[in-house]
Formats: structure tokens, C-alpha cells, sequence
């Protein structure tokens, strides 16, 4: 993708940007007897990308969903670009751009006829749009497809063009719903760049993910929702010293779990198995090192703690249906 | 939400004009085959049965048959044409393509989204009244102003089973749901409106139900306009589609807010 930001024209007629960009502040949402969301406070500064990750059930597409307006909260309130949400939800999402998790655009539509009839849903002018969309275009990487059919798209493109769409815009601050899943490294990578270069040329993000790599290439602060709070809200490095032994040692094989119970126990900081796999966490990798150096049966892995730790450790290993 | 919110009249705003829009732009691109579509069945039993049964009957109503039937399926089109574009197109957009969660996003409520719909259902309505009657107009029937009203008849009816069409749309699990909407409500008002042969042909206990089906309203304004005559109690049967239109207007909004808000 293009490092080049598509929109500047217009910008200096804008009221200038509120910060934070998003307040939100005691969130509480109920589907009849379940909490879904209880009592969550976090704000996003102008500038940043907030990374929200959690597992299923968290409750992040509800509180998305609050933000935007389309569900009324039971308690709490937000501020979404300097307007009230959702008392004027209408306003604030004139300058809220929205990738959705599940690609909505319109199959009978070219690529350009998609950003056109998007734009027009903002009343943006046509001389605007007409100006603005090859710009889109050539950041997305679209440049030259302009009036290729949806149905010639590949899924990497498809959601380079919904990032396009979400930009049409001009947005003070964009909402990203697990903008990877689903698609293959390279896409991913070229949906990053896209992401970077907006961050670093002042735009907003708010990004909720499942991949521990996107949050910790991406997110400037985290936040880790589970159960409907926010149990843990700092940059990545920040939350990974806290929580997390910062050297990890996975160990695999046959013989991973016999060790792990009569020695692994013993030398690491901290021990979990998962199915056949054994992590250990300490400070000092050294003595598990050479102890497993000189066992049969067990292949070994030795890396930094990450966020896929951090995420399991406060979040556990639990399948959440 | 809470009860209030979901249950209040939808709001109106000019809004609705880019999501209509943009159903038209979609319409250009396979306008061809859309107005065939809407239009080939009713031509068909216009002229086949209208010539045909026409032959053994002569003049009914006062107009030959193939007039009296045409005029039935002028109001017939538009009441299929806006059932179906409120039933499978809308649910195609809201459902499967997730067309409304994407303007939702944008700062288009989600009542300008429905009343958008409304409006283009019968805005089909209206271009397949257009087509049937230019038809009839050009094997020599309808030859009067008073017959120019029946486009807006057609737009009123449109917007009636455009908004049935929505409320099925709102509850429909999936595209085989609207089966029922075809069984129970389409086929008998077509059966006891007059389309096929007049009311008074009926019991007189089913002549009293009749009078509770749109369609029957619509057909009793559209028969005589074709024949160049004022129709009788014009009000009333205004009054009959246009509550039956924004009623259902009205629970359509309501379903599709319960059903896509939350």
C-alpha cells in the first residue's frame, strides 16, 4: 500500500480534532439477565492505536458497537469524537471511518462505484469524491482497478478496499474489527502498512484483534477486555513486564510431559501444560537450558515473552464458546 | 433498547435519498432483464388468458375481457413486483450481503435505511404499472387522462406491499420464509380482488371478506380510470392502502430495529 495519505484537501475547513478522540467511561450493557459489559472505562488519545483484544464473549463487538451508536448502553458514557453517544451518534460518525469484521460492500458495484456511493452516504461532494477516491485508490493499491467488478477481487484486496472505503471520509478516527482474519501473510503485512502509515501520519485507531502479532506490531496501548472489564490497560511492553516472566521456554516431544512433572516443575519460574506442550516461564532461561540439553525425547523452543502469554495469562486457556 | 425507542414512529429524513439511490444504480446496471422480470408473467396471462377466455366471454365489467383482466394485472404487477423487492432484494442487501450493517456505519440511521427501501419498492412498482400500462395503452386500451392516475395507484400499492414486504423481510430467517407471505397473502388477494373476474361473482360472504384486501381497493380505483369514469368512494379506498401502508411501514421499522440493533 501506498505511504502516501489520500486526503488533505478539505482538512483546513475542519473543526480541529478532539482529544481524546474516544471517552468512554462506566459502560454497562445487559441482554436480559447477562452482563455482557460491566462498568468499562478506557479513552483513546488522538494519535494512537488502541488495541482491544479478548477472547470470545468479552464483550468487544457490544462495546464497538455502543461507540458507534447502534445499541443503547444500560449505564455509561461515551464521547466519540467530541460528540455524545448515542444522543448524537449520527454526527459523530460523519468523521468515523468503520472496517467491519465481515466484508459488507456491495457486489454490484465496480471499486470506484463502491467509494462513490459510500462517500454520498456523508453527503460528500462530488468534486470531493472525484478528487479524493483515486488518492483512496492508489493507497490501497487498487490503483489500477478501479473499474474491475467486485467478483475479480481476491479477499486480501477486498479489505484493502473496505479500508479504502472507511477513509472516504476523511475520518478522525477508525474502527477496525479483526481487519486480518482470514486473510494470507502478505495481505496481512500490506494491511499493516496501510495501518502504520496512517498512524504515523496522525490518524486515530481503535483495533480489536486475535492475533497477538497484529497488537504488538500495531497497538501503541492495549487494552485486555474479558467478562465485560478491562482487566489490564497498558502499552505491550508495559503489560508484558508486568504480567509475564519475560523469558519463555517451550518444550515439546514424547517425553516433554514426563519432564515437565519430574524436573521442569522444579527449575522454572512457572509451568503450564497445554496438551503436549510444556511452557516454561522464568527470568533466567539458563538453568532450564541446560538441563533440557541434556534430555532425550524433548525438542525445545527459546524466545521472549510475548503477547499470546500475557493474553493467555490473564485470560487462561479455556475454550470460550 | 429500550421498549420506547424500538416501538416509535420512524423518524423521516432526506437521508433515504443516497441509499435509494444506490438500489438504482444497482437497477441500471441489469435494468434489461429486471423489467422483463417484472413484467413477462403478467403480459403473458394478459394476453394469453385475456385473448383466450376473452374469445368465450366477451365484455365483463363493461370493457373486453383482455382489458378487464389487464387492468387487473397492471395492479397485480405492482403488488408482486413491490412484495418481491421488499421480500428476497431486501433480504439479499440486509442479510447476505450485509449491505445495511455497512450504511448503518456511516451517518445514515437505520430509519432512513428502511424508509429508503420503502421508497424503492414502490418506485419498482410504480416502473412495472408503467410498462403494463403502456401495453394496454398500445393495443388500444386506456386511451383517457383519468387512466395517467393509475401511475400513482401503482406507486400507492407499491408502497403497501413493499411495506408487507418488509415486515417479512424482518423476520425472515432465510429466503424459504417467504413462501408463506406468497401462500397465505399474495395468492388469495389475487383470487378474491377482482384480478380474474369480478368481486360480485363471489359469495356475498367472501365479497364482505374482500373487502378487507388492499388490492381489491386498488383494483376498484384502476377499473374505472381505465374506462375514463371517476371511481366511486375514491377516499376510502386511498384511506384502506395508505393505513395498510403505513402500518406496516411503521412494524416494519420496528422489526428490523429489533432486529438488526442489538
Amino acid at each position: 500500500m501506498s505511504a502516501v495519505l489520500p486526503v488533505h484537501a478539505g482538512a483546513s475547513t475542519r473543526t480541529a480534532i478532539v482529544d481524546p478522540v474516544l471517552r468512554v467511561e462506566g459502560l454497562r450493557k445487559r441482554y436480559g439477565a447477562q452482563e455482557v459489559v460491566r462498568g468499562l472505562s478506557f479513552e483513546i488519545r488522538r494519535g494512537e492505536c488502541y488495541g482491544l483484544l479478548g477472547p470470545n464473549g468479552a464483550g468487544k463487538t457490544t462495546t464497538l458497537r455502543c461507540c458507534l451508536g447502534l445499541i443503547e448502553p444500560n449505564a455509561g458514557t461515551i464521547e466519540l469524537v467530541g460528540e455524545p453517544v448515542p444522543r448524537a451518534a449520527r454526527e459523530a460518525r460523519i468523521r468515523v471511518g468503520v472496517v467491519p469484521q465481515m466484508d459488507n460492500l456491495d457486489p454490484d458495484f465496480t471499486v470506484v462505484e463502491n467509494l462513490n456511493v459510500y462517500g454520498r452516504y456523508f453527503a460528500i461532494p462530488e468534486a470531493t469524491l472525484r478528487e479524493r477516491i483515486p488518492r483512496l485508490l492508489e493507497f490501497a493499491g487498487l490503483g489500477a482497478k478501479g473499474k474491475q467488478s467486485l467478483r475479480s477481487l481476491s479477499g486480501g484486496m477486498k479489505r484493502r478496499l473496505t479500508l479504502a472505503r472507511a477513509l472516504i471520509n476523511d475520518p478522525d478516527l477508525l474502527i477496525l474489527d479483526e481487519p486480518t482474519t482470514g486473510l494470507d501473510p502478505q495481505a496481512r503485512h500490506l494491511i499493516w502498512d496501510g495501518l502504520r502509515s496512517l498512524l504515523s501520519q496522525g490518524k486515530t485507531i481503535l483495533l480489536t484483534t486475535h492475533f497477538m502479532d497484529e497488537a504488538e506490531r500495531l497497538a501503541t496501548r492495549l487494552g485486555v477486555l474479558d467478562h465485560g472489564t478491562l482487566i489490564a490497560s497498558d502499552t505491550p511492553r508495559a503489560l508484558i513486564a508486568a504480567h509475564v516472566e519475560p523469558e519463555v521456554v517451550e518444550v515439546y516431544g514424547d517425553e516433554a510431559k514426563v519432564w515437565a512433572e519430574a524436573h521442569g516443575r522444579r527449575i522454572a519460574k512457572r509451568l503450564e501444560l497445554a496438551g503436549e506442550t510444556a511452557f516454561c516461564y522464568a527470568h533466567d532461561p539458563k538453568p532450564l537450558l541446560d538441563d533440557l540439553a541434556t534430555r532425550a525425547g524433548v525438542r525445545y523452543l527459546h524466545r521472549p515473552a510475548n503477547l499470546e502469554d500475557l493474553f493467555i495469562k490473564l485470560t487462561g486457556r479455556d475454550l470460550r464458546d | 433498547m429500550n421498549a420506547t425507542t424500538v416501538l416509535r414512529f420512524p423518524s423521516f429524513s432526506l437521508r433515504f435519498l443516497p441509499v435509494w439511490r444506490r438500489n438504482l444504480l444497482v437497477w441500471r446496471k441489469l435494468a434489461l432483464a429486471s423489467i422483463l422480470g417484472n413484467i413477462a408473467e403478467p403480459l403473458l396471462y394478459m394476453l394469453a388468458l385475456g385473448y383466450g377466455i376473452g374469445a368465450l366471454v366477451g365484455e365483463i365489467g363493461g370493457m373486453p375481457y383482455v382489458a378487464f383482466i389487464g387492468t387487473g394485472m397492471v395492479c397485480q404487477s405492482a403488488m408482486f413486483t413491490a412484495s418481491f423487492e421488499g421480500m428476497y432484494s431486501a433480504f439479499s442487501r440486509m442479510h447476505v450481503q450485509r449491505t445495511w450493517e455497512a450504511i448503518i456505519n456511516a451517518p445514515v440511521a437505520l430509519d432512513d435505511v428502511v424508509l429508503a427501501e420503502w421508497m424503492w419498492c414502490a418506485t419498482k412498482a410504480l416502473m412495472s404499472t408503467i410498462a403494463i400500462l403502456i401495453v394496454l395503452v398500445c393495443i388500444g386500451f386506456g386511451h383517457t387522462p383519468l387512466a395517467l392516475w393509475i401511475l400513482p395507484l401503482g406507486f400507492l400499492v407499491g408502497l403497501t406491499f413493499g411495506a408487507f414486504g418488509l415486515v417479512m423481510n424482518a423476520l425472515a430467517p432465510g429466503y424459504d420464509f417467504f413462501t408463506y407471505f406468497f401462500t397465505l397473502v399474495l395468492t388469495p388477494q389475487l383470487l378474491m380482488s377482482g384480478v380474474y373476474f369480478p368481486v360480485d361473482q363471489m359469495p356475498a360472504w367472501l365479497q364482505i371478506a374482500a373487502n378487507a384486501l388492499p388490492l381489491k381497493h386498488a383494483i376498484d380505483l384502476a377499473r374505472p380510470l381505465m374506462l375514463g369514469r371517476v371511481p366511486d368512494a375514491i377516499l376510502l379506498h386511498i384511506v384502506v392502502l395508505a393505513a395498510y401502508a403505513i402500518a406496516a411501514y411503521w412494524l416494519a421499522t420496528v422489526l428490523t430495529r429489533r432486529r438488526l440493533l442489538k
